[in-house]
């Protein structure tokens, strides 16, 4: 039988394998909008597991708006990505310094 | 022990093709493998009986979204050689700090209150239990206005990815109203005094 910890330790390993992800992969910005995914995906996984464990149907509706806001978030960083990619002709964040930041 | 032994199967693939995701050296590698992470969850997320958002994230991730990601993907013509410099520089400490925020987060997560007998007690619903019915009779009474506002921002985006990748057409011949406006008798009409020609 699952108890609650085993999703929520799944959910954390999730979690901390996209941390690295945005680490060791910090100059291709689609690895890092994949890596964001990954991140919403863990964080899905925890509502949804107090959904079940807790029987409140709330938190499956909280995912629901989550994965509505990130496919929209992805949208537009894809399409900025894009942009970024005709403008610049590179997508490495190095090069991404014209502000001075 | 069955719902067990299908959790862990799971949940081992989710692990390793979300590891697959952030060292694989293609990026359409990359991609195909948070697809398979995404069906993995989709299948826990069945197990934990919540059916509709199980779909839903096959459909609306794996159906949009990550078709969005392979066509941009291979749509830019990306110099992957100098992305993938400083990976080795950068592992041993993003590993660090992943092992590290792992260990937090795992001593919170297994105490004893979440291991609890309490919290596994679950009653599995009946055959005649429909999760999309419920989720619809919360949905659209409790969170009616963040559901508008939710095709609100499904609409921003949709205006914002748009407005963000159109070019403007070179070639067409469009009118521009307002230099027609501006324009006066003396930048077009030029009256010049000349001879009357003779027969």
């Amino acid at each position: 039988m699952i108890v609650l910890s085993d999703v929520l330790i799944l959910a954390a390993i999730l979690f901390s394998i996209s941390v690295a992800g945005i680490f060791i992969n910090r100059k291709n910005v689609i690895i890092l909008l994949m890596c964001i995914e990954l991140m919403l995906l863990s964080v899905n996984m925890n509502f949804i597991a107090f959904s079940h464990f807790l029987h409140d149907i709330n938190g499956q509706i909280f995912v629901f708006f989550i994965l509505t806001v990130a496919a929209a978030e992805s949208a537009i960083g894809l399409a900025i990505l894009v942009v970024l990619f005709r403008n610049r002709q590179t997508i490495n964040v190095d090069d991404l310094d014209s502000m001075k930041g | 022990m069955f719902e067990q032994i299908i959790f862990y199967i799971f949940a081992g693939l989710l692990i390793l093709s979300a590891s697959m995701v952030i060292t694989v050296r293609n990026p359409v590698m990359a991609a195909l493998f948070l697809v398979l992470s995404f069906f993995s969850s989709a299948a826990i997320w069945l197990l934990l009986e919540a059916e509709f958002l199980a779909i839903a994230l096959v459909l609306v991730y794996v159906g949009a979204v990550m078709v969005l990601f392979l066509f941009v993907i291979m749509m830019l013509d990306v110099n992957l050689a100098p992305l993938r410099e400083g990976f080795a520089r950068h592992l041993p400490f993003g590993l660090a700090v992943a092992v590290l925020m792992m260990i937090a987060m795992g001593l919170v997560v297994n105490s004893s209150y979440f291991r609890s007998e309490g919290m596994a007690a679950q009653v599995s619903f009946g055959p005649g239990y429909s999760n999309t019915t419920e989720l619809g009779q919360v949905l659209y009474t409790d969170y009616l206005y963040p559901f508008e506002i939710a095709g609100a921002i499904l609409l921003v985006a949709i205006i914002a990815a748009i407005s963000l990748t159109t070019r403007k057409p070179r070639s067409t011949k469009t009118q521009q109203p307002g230099l027609q406006v501006q324009v006066r008798k003396k930048d077009r009409l030029r009256i010049i005094k000349m001879d009357a020609e003779k027969q």
